[in-house]
């Protein structure tokens, strides 16, 4: 679903280019030259292909011309096949078909090479890009626009490069044609010369008209698109409400639209093609009628008229690439700047070049740590201000709070996935702005609210190219209590988990993403909410077990957000945050004892149950 | 992508489907969408009558050369200008008509094919909804999608675009061949021959152009995927440090996405030229043969270029032709998904207004000898025989896979039992539930999903999925009612909040709530719940249950528990064990009896004493009892 939602701001940026189309055509012929600089060699054997297209196209109406005038009216008119002239004509013929294949086939060869090297190009540095942007950028811009800066978008730009060449060939095929008609006969030309802009203006009228008509159906198509999703995914409300009639005339609605915008487009395309491909036959009745004069006042032969006319024919269709060109290039230019707005984003985060010295678990100390999304200056909110507290080494520190209080906030700020507006926060006494990044990644490990598998093996998606082997990644799925599904799994580690992990449930999928945390033996663990679609019993086992390690001393120290209690008891020190500010910290008996918030908080399920009770 | 390529064996496919030839597809893809073929005669003659145009053009081509511009029957310098002039204004009607004709005859296809295809569109959509596998198969639900939307956007493209040219080019190829024929009998010969070699060829084309397609479309879905890797898997990605990692990953799907379409791309164009070296050698051929005729005294020279030029009119087809062939492939396939689709029996079948209503007022629920299994599956509720009184409050026990699930799902017949009935009513008036209309049978049972599904729009058009007539008072009453009005006062928008995408907008816990309200607007008298399990913020929590006693109130209700304490305060409990009711009774019973829930409940109340200093944990839960009743 989410493809579909760029794609109401690109027909918009169409529709705003519309309005000023000559700029955005200079600006797309800009985006031309960038991109045939790049491919600078290709694309010239692409042109030089094209062009040899191009001419052969006109040397076969020449080469018509030749036999009628040389080789068949002279053997008509004498009765008997003249000299060696039909063997030329036939070899020509012939010769010219060869040169003009190998022109098409390395034309689009080229072009297409030219096209898919771009594309590849661009999505390398997008992605690149990506992985190089910090996560506050990545947080502040929707993912679905963001796949689609690194694929449609990108496709979009460039995909003007599979009929420029061509175009380019047409250009020299027209100059050739009209050259051919001028040493033919000058009046015959004239035809030509209305005919040939003529084809080139109907062209671009007609992308102009289709365009945005073409655009407003591809969205309407996405709105199709998303209500099937929707309707399909909440079958059970639909369902179970009896809404199946209302659906399927939402559905029908949306289906009609597109139909109609469909409509709309063939109606254009039903006036357009026929005078399209009436233009070049009117051309050649007019060589027919001009050329009988021509030829009756002597002024030109019969073959300069068969070799005009045929020219008519095969140059009509050719001429349509440049239409093809000129209609692409809005979408290039939109395609264009969607990517150039990610490329030139100058967001940054610099690692330091320290690590950690020694093993074993580290003292986190975070010192008055302000954060917020907007500069304060700027009327910012804050998300989490004056936050300072201690995590003792080999401890386990739970954060507790409602939505909203900065607990997800806390868990990037200690992992150094953003930085502070004011604070700091430190390792060993190191500030964590300090480290390098392969030694930050070493010693502190995030398991995220929402877990992400990659379309990979179990064991890649433990390990993540960390050199460990196999004996501990059993362990930690053994800690995770994975090892019984993931040996069940039809080729245990080996088995590839397909797109997004899809085929594993909830809790599987979190448990995996927890043994991946585990596995890198981190000094420093981080666990936001990581646990939340699992059995309360089984996260009982897995937080036991981490409890164990911690306690003696092996396992990392960890600061945890929950919000089962029993999970929260497990802690040596709960931090009560509210609007993201400590509120209340200490043991969990002694808070809970202590504060009223903090027992609302903590036992809003039990207090609801209570006073369903006295009802 | 993804949605296509899992489509395989996702339909239980009659078989002669999957047999049936293109054509006999084609024809029931047609018969399906009667809209399409809806005055196709008339589309058809006018479609041919546009082809004719193309074809009129090298007739006077060799009437004006063979007349007037140098013929050899009139000898040289003679021109009959008047009579050109003749021909050229015959041809200019001919041409002004018959591209008229080809401008209503596309009119004509873009209109009958779209309304027949959205036709389909609502159709196959409908469908789905009726299917009971929508709600079974969650994963497979892509593929449905992809039926109404990617599937039938094939077969239009097909229609409109490859299909037009198809049936454009082959008419034009048949008037130029018949022209041909007029013209000269073995020169015809000479230029369909010419041709052959290119036809034998072209399934082969065909079949490597479709495979390299197939290839290119399956780097498309690993390149999405792993590009997809940087964006989503954005916090793993940098916190675990790997960058390079990803990049590799990234690099080398790009790599392999490139060589598939290079190589894609080579076929096509090869394809593509090769009808250009055969229309070279038509000509060449034509030439040859054609002055050895004139010379034999059959053919004039008018003739010879007239073939000429209407050689010309093969070699855009032949061009074309192989890409037809692949789009026809794939339209025909696409064509083949809609139509299994729309044979496959709706499973769950609605008996409409000649079905027996629900008696208003109270109503409850009996199990007579239930079995369930999936076809070819195990037994997944085996034998339940049980009665549910009105207004009483059920709670439903049982780990995965004990069959809680499928009891609710055959309470609300999203399914139908394999063996017994289930019915709905009291005392002695019981209606079997496959008799109940739907629309009565809705608005009498509800359900209430796990995950508060909410749909893209306002609050207040997802509030209208409860009742479409409800009016803005009555939606903030039922706020009123569920004591939610102070939740619903703090909305910056009211009822014109939007919840974005899968109610997105709002929090886990608020869109359970906004679903809890859509159900009371609903006012069914029975309710079924399928307990959410997933930890949400505990206020939101908190409101939302006080909410749900609210909604339960005076109600007989049956939900599938996830958590014991939902037991505790149940009239009653069921325990599902493997597909068999093992036990029934209040929670203070079965807890005395010692089985499979006195053992679900201990390890439960131990695990909420690990929490020191709870205040009202489980274990205190036992005078919860009861409930609310009324």
């Amino acid at each position: 679903m989410s493809d579909n939602k760029p794609s109401t701001p690109s027909t918009d940026n169409l529709a705003a280019g519309s309005a000023d189309p000559r700029g955005l055509t200079r600006r797309g012929f800009a985006v031309l030259g960038i991109g045939i600089g790049r491919e600078r060699f290709m694309f010239a054997l692409a042109v030089v292909f094209s062009l040899l297209f191009g001419l052969m196209t006109v040397a076969d109406a020449w080469v018509l011309g030749y036999a009628t005038d040389h080789v068949i009216r002279p053997s008509f008119d004498r009765g008997d096949i003249t000299d060696g002239t039909l063997w030329v004509a036939i070899g020509l013929f012939i010769a010219v078909a060869l040169l003009r294949t190998v022109g098409v086939v390395g034309r689009r060869l080229a072009g297409g090479i030219v096209f898919y090297r771009l594309v590849a190009a661009d999505r390398r540095r997008v992605t690149r890009k990506y992985l190089e942007l910090p996560l506050s950028w990545h947080q502040s811009h929707p993912t679905g626009q963001l796949l689609s800066n690194a694929n449609a978008d990108v496709e979009a730009i460039w995909s003007v490069f599979m009929p420029l060449p061509m175009a380019l060939g047409v250009l020299a095929m027209l100059v050739g044609a009209v050259a051919t008609m001028l040493v033919a006969d000058a009046v015959l030309t004239l035809v030509g010369l209305v005919v040939f802009p003529a084809l080139f203006a109907i062209n671009i009228v007609y992308q102009r008209w289709q365009g945005p008509r073409m655009a407003h159906a591809q969205s309407l198509r996405g709105d199709v698109s998303a209500i099937a999703h929707e309707s399909f995914d909440g079958a059970l409300v639909v369902k179970s409400l009896g809404r199946e009639d209302d659906e399927t005339r939402r559905f029908a609605a949306a289906a009609e639209r597109l139909r109609d915008a469909n409509i709309g487009v063939g109606r254009i395309r039903a006036v357009f093609d026929p005078v399209l491909e009436a233009l070049p036959n009117l051309g050649i009745l007019a060589v027919l009628l001009l050329g009988a004069l021509r030829v009756e006042s002597g002024a030109a032969e019969p073959g300069d008229v068969v070799q005009i006319a045929f020219l008519f024919t095969v140059v009509a269709m050719p001429v349509r690439a440049i239409g093809w060109v000129l209609g692409e290039l809005p979408r290039s230019v939109v395609g264009w700047d969607r990517v150039r707005t990610v490329l030139d984003d100058d967001a940054h985060m610099p690692y330091g070049t320290r690590a950690l010295a020694g093993e074993g678990p580290v003292a986190l100390r975070v010192d008055d740590l302000g954060f917020s999304h907007e500069p304060l200056a700027d009327g910012g909110v804050p998300v989490l201000s004056d936050l300072s507290f201690d995590v003792a080494p080999g401890s386990v520190t739970a954060v507790v709070g409602a939505t909203g209080s900065g607990k997800s906030t806390l868990t990037s700020l200690v992992t150094r996935l953003v930085d502070p507006v004011t604070g700091t926060v430190s390792l060993d006494g190191v500030d964590v702005r300090d480290l390098s990044h392969a030694g930050l990644a070493a010693s502190v490990a995030l398991v995220p609210q929402s877990t992400f598998l990659f379309d990979d093996s179990v064991r890649s998606n433990v390990t993540l190219g960390a050199e460990v082997d196999d004996d501990a990644v059993w362990d930690a799925l053994r800690v995770v209590q994975a090892e019984r599904f993931v040996s069940a799994l039809p080729h245990g580690l080996d088995t590839e988990l397909g797109e997004r992990g899809t085929s594993l449930s909830g809790g599987q999928r979190q448990r995996l993403a927890l043994a991946r945390a585990l596995v890198r033996r981190p000094r420093l663990l981080v666990m936001d909410d990581a646990t939340s679609a699992l059995d309360p019993d089984v996260e009982q086992r897995i937080l036991r077990a981490l409890a164990d390690q911690t306690a003696d001393g092996t396992g990392p120290s960890v600061l945890v957000v929950a919000y089962r209690k029993a999970t929260i008891a497990l802690a040596d020190t709960v931090l009560h945050l509210a609007d993201g500010r400590i509120v209340g910290r200490g043991p969990h008996d002694e808070l809970h004892a202590r504060s009223a918030a903090y027992r609302d908080l903590v036992d809003a399920y039990d207090q609801a149950r209570e006073e369903v009770d006295h009802e | 992508m993804s949605d296509t390529d899992a489509l395989d064996g996702v339909l239980p496919v009659p078989e002669e489907i999957e047999r049936e030839g293109s054509l006999a597809i084609i024809r029931r893809g047609l018969s399906l969408s009667p809209a399409i073929t809806q005055g196709i005669w008339l589309t058809a003659v006018l479609s041919a009558l546009g082809t004719v145009g193309s074809a009129v053009v090298p007739i006077v081509v060799q009437r004006a050369i063979d007349d007037g511009l140098g013929g050899s029957e009139t000898g040289s310098g003679a021109v009959d200008v008047g009579r050109i002039g003749m021909y050229v204004g015959v041809t200019l009607v001919v041409l002004l008509l018959t591209g008229i004709a080809a401008s209503l005859s596309k009119v004509r296809i873009f209109t009958a094919s779209e309304r027949g295809l959205a036709e389909l569109r609502v159709r196959a959509f409908r469908h789905v909804h009726d299917l009971s596998m929508l709600t079974q198969n969650t994963q497979r639900r892509g593929s449905l999608v992809s039926r109404v939307t990617s599937d039938v956007d094939q077969i239009s493209q097909f229609l409109q675009f490859t299909g037009l040219i198809m049936i454009v080019s082959v008419g034009q190829m048949i008037v130029a061949t018949i022209v041909m024929a007029f013209l000269s009998w073995q020169l015809t010969i000479v230029v369909l021959a010419s041709f052959v070699p290119l036809v034998l060829l072209l399934s082969t084309f065909a079949e490597r152009m479709s495979r390299a397609y197939d290839r290119v479309r399956a780097t498309v879905g690993e390149l999405l995927a792993v590009v997809g890797e940087p964006v989503v898997g954005a916090s793993v990605v940098r916190s675990y440090a790997i960058e390079e990692r990803t990049q590799r990953r990234i690099d080398d799907a790009i790599d392999t996405n490139y060589r598939a379409n290079v190589r894609a791309q080579t076929i096509v164009s090869v394809t593509f030229a090769s009808a250009t070296v055969v229309a070279g050698i038509a000509n060449a051929a034509v030439l040859g043969v054609g002055l050895w005729l004139g010379l034999l005294g059959d053919l004039s020279l008018g003739t010879v270029i007239a073939f000429i030029f209407l050689v010309g009119l093969f070699v855009g087809p032949a061009q074309m032709a192989t890409q037809v062939i692949t789009d026809a492939q794939n339209a025909v396939a696409s064509w083949r998904r809609v139509i299994e689709l729309l044979e496959t029996p709706a499973d769950v079948v609605d008996p409409g207004p000649g079905g027996e209503r629900l008696a208003d007022g109270d109503l409850g629920a009996r199990f007579r000898h239930v079995t369930f299994r999936y076809p070819d599956g195990p037994v997944v509720l085996d034998d339940v025989d049980v009665t549910i009184a009105p207004r009483q409050r059920v709670a439903v026990v049982g780990e995965t896979g004990s069959g809680k699930t499928t009891f609710a799902k055959l309470l609300t017949r999203l399914m139908d039992p394999v063996e017994g009935a289930v019915l709905l009513g009291r005392d002695d008036e019981w209606t079997d539930v496959s008799r109940a209309p739907f629309d009565d049978l809705r608005r009498h049972v509800v359900m209430v999903p796990q995950e508060g599904f909410l749909f893209d729009a306002t609050l207040r058009e997802n509030l209208l999925y409860g009742r479409s007539d409800a009016t803005d008072a009555e939606l903030v009453a039922v706020f009123d009612d569920l004591a939610l009005t102070d939740w619903f006062r703090a909305l910056p928008h009211g009822l014109d909040a939007r919840v974005g995408q899968r109610g997105e907008a709002l929090s886990a816990g608020e869109r359970q709530i906004v679903a809890l309200v859509r159900s009371a607007l609903a006012d069914p008298d029975f309710l079924v719940l399928d307990e959410a399990t997933s930890a949400v913020d505990p206020q939101t929590e908190l409101r939302a249950t006080r909410a749900l006693e609210r909604l339960l109130d005076g109600r007989t209700s049956v939900t599938i528990a996830h958590r014991l304490s939902t037991a505790e305060n149940a009239d009653r409990v069921l325990v599902f064990d493997a597909g068999r009711l093992v036990e029934d009774g209040s929670h203070r019973e079965l807890v005395a009896l010692g089985g499979t829930y006195a053992r679900l409940h201990a390890s439960w109340v131990a695990q909420q004493k690990l929490a020191p200093g709870a205040v009202g944990a489980g274990s205190a839960g036992g005078g919860a009892v009861g409930g609310s009743g009324s």
